[in-house]
């Protein structure tokens, strides 16, 4: 009976050693890539920065300035671009955020913009209205393709389909932890920001447009939305690693501890068994006598 | 020649950062090109070919959608991607351009849809051009 005890044991260890293995070459690979993935978040910086000021200056130093991405107008549809993950295994990443995006979800008529293999399952399988934007997983996104999302997404503000644009995202505060966080982009409003950006509009006003400071605008709009996606996307692409690097961590901690778990009853059967086996031959022994 | 300061950044992070004779590059009305002491000027640009001159060399670039401006000090080239042109990637290229064909030649009803597989051609065919001219 102690035989078989033994080797069940050891069939668990075993099995839980060969977990512990992936789990931790998860942890490892995600590691790597969240160094990358930061690495893409700060390189970014200056792009937004650049766009926001031009944009802001174009707004300020042109008084027949108007343009539809501005104008605030009675909300019938909300927009909201989901940015989850593509894949499990990253402790709460993925419901997470989709949760949080939910409740903004329900209280309007809402078009669910999807970024992540997970989101479009998730939210039509609640009766959601799901954007097809022909792009099926986070992995493949780059440059070209946020701005075409973007591109996308501008041209359903433009034509009235969404009165409002949101972007619900994973703000990658440290590995240990990441915090949903939803983001209104159009309209657009920036008025309020402009104080403290030090814009010399002096110079600008001096500054020739072509073809027209509202058609730069305009133009510029679909791009500063893509290069938030891309911010967004970018950023949710870290917090990912850092909640799947983490849970990996948890998971492969959990392995260990429940391996020196096992040895231990791994011991104690086989010097029962032992113990089992020297009071058989003694008693025999003495039998004999 | 006369030198003056250019910035092309792109959210991969600055791609030049330096003095430059002239850059030559499309806008939706044409192609322009920028010398030193040009008039404060904002103008959007195509995808397409940027030819930049430094140090009395000629080198091209590949430059996405974007918008440049000329300021006093400074020329800022703002675009969402730009490459110069030994660093394109070819091979992405040609499977971006025969995609878009494919889901041209596919056809759709919608005409935002056609755009954009329209632009995402161009890119491509941006790309490859540039890519020979190393």
């Amino acid at each position: 009976m102690a035989g078989a005890n033994m080797k069940d044991i050891r069939r668990r260890i075993k099995s839980v050693e060969s977990t512990m293995q992936i789990t931790k070459a998860m942890e490892l690979v995600a590691s790597s890539k969240l160094r990358k993935a930061k690495e893409r978040v700060e390189k970014a910086r200056p792009f937004f920065d650049i766009l926001y000021k031009s944009m802001i200056e174009i707004a300020y130093s042109n008084k027949d300035f108007s343009s539809v991405y501005t104008k605030e107008r009675p909300i019938e549809k909300v927009g909201i671009i989901v940015i989850a993950g593509d894949r499990g295994l990253a402790g709460g990443y993925n419901a997470n955020i989709m949760k949080f995006a939910l409740a903004k979800a329900q209280e309007k008529d809402t078009l669910i913009i999807p970024i992540g293999k997970k989101v479009g399952e998730f939210y039509a399988k609640r009766g959601f209205e799901v954007y097809n934007t022909g792009f099926a997983t986070v992995e493949e996104l780059g440059l070209d393709e946020t701005a075409e999302i973007a591109q996308m997404a501008a041209n359903l503000f433009k034509t009235g389909e969404i009165d409002e644009l949101y972007i619900a995202y994973t703000k990658f505060i440290s590995v240990l932890s990441q915090e949903p966080q939803m983001r209104k982009v159009l309209p657009l409003k920036f008025y309020d920001l402009a104080d403290d950006m030090n814009i010399d509009i002096k110079s600008m006003s001096t500054t020739e447009f072509e073809p027209s400071a509202n058609d730069v605008f305009e133009r510029i709009v679909p791009q500063y939305l893509g290069g938030e996606i891309y911010g967004s996307v970018v950023e949710s692409y870290a917090s990912e690693q850092g909640a799947r690097r983490t849970a990996m961590e948890n998971a492969s901690d959990n392995a260990d501890a429940i391996i020196e778990d096992l040895n231990l009853k791994f011991n104690r059967a086989r010097q029962a068994a032992i113990t089992q086996e020297i009071t058989e031959i003694v008693s025999g022994a003495q039998a004999l006598q | 020649m006369a030198e003056f300061h250019l910035q092309i950044v792109t959210p991969e992070g600055l791609k030049y950062d330096g003095n430059v004779e002239n850059i030559i590059l499309r806008t939706l009305n044409g192609d322009i090109g920028i010398l030193k002491g040009h008039i404060g000027y904002v103008t959007a640009i195509d995808s397409g070919k940027v030819k930049i001159k430094i140090d009395g060399k000629d080198k091209f670039g590949a430059a996405s959608e974007g918008f440049i401006k000329v300021g006093k000090e400074i020329t800022t080239l703002v675009c969402t991607t730009f490459e110069w042109a030994d660093e394109i990637d070819t091979e992405r290229a040609q499977k971006a351009l025969d995609g878009a064909e494919s889901k041209l030649a596919e056809g759709s009803d919608d005409k935002e849809h056609i755009a954009i597989y329209k632009a995402r051609k161009k890119r491509a065919k941006v790309r490859l051009a540039v890519a020979e001219q190393k």
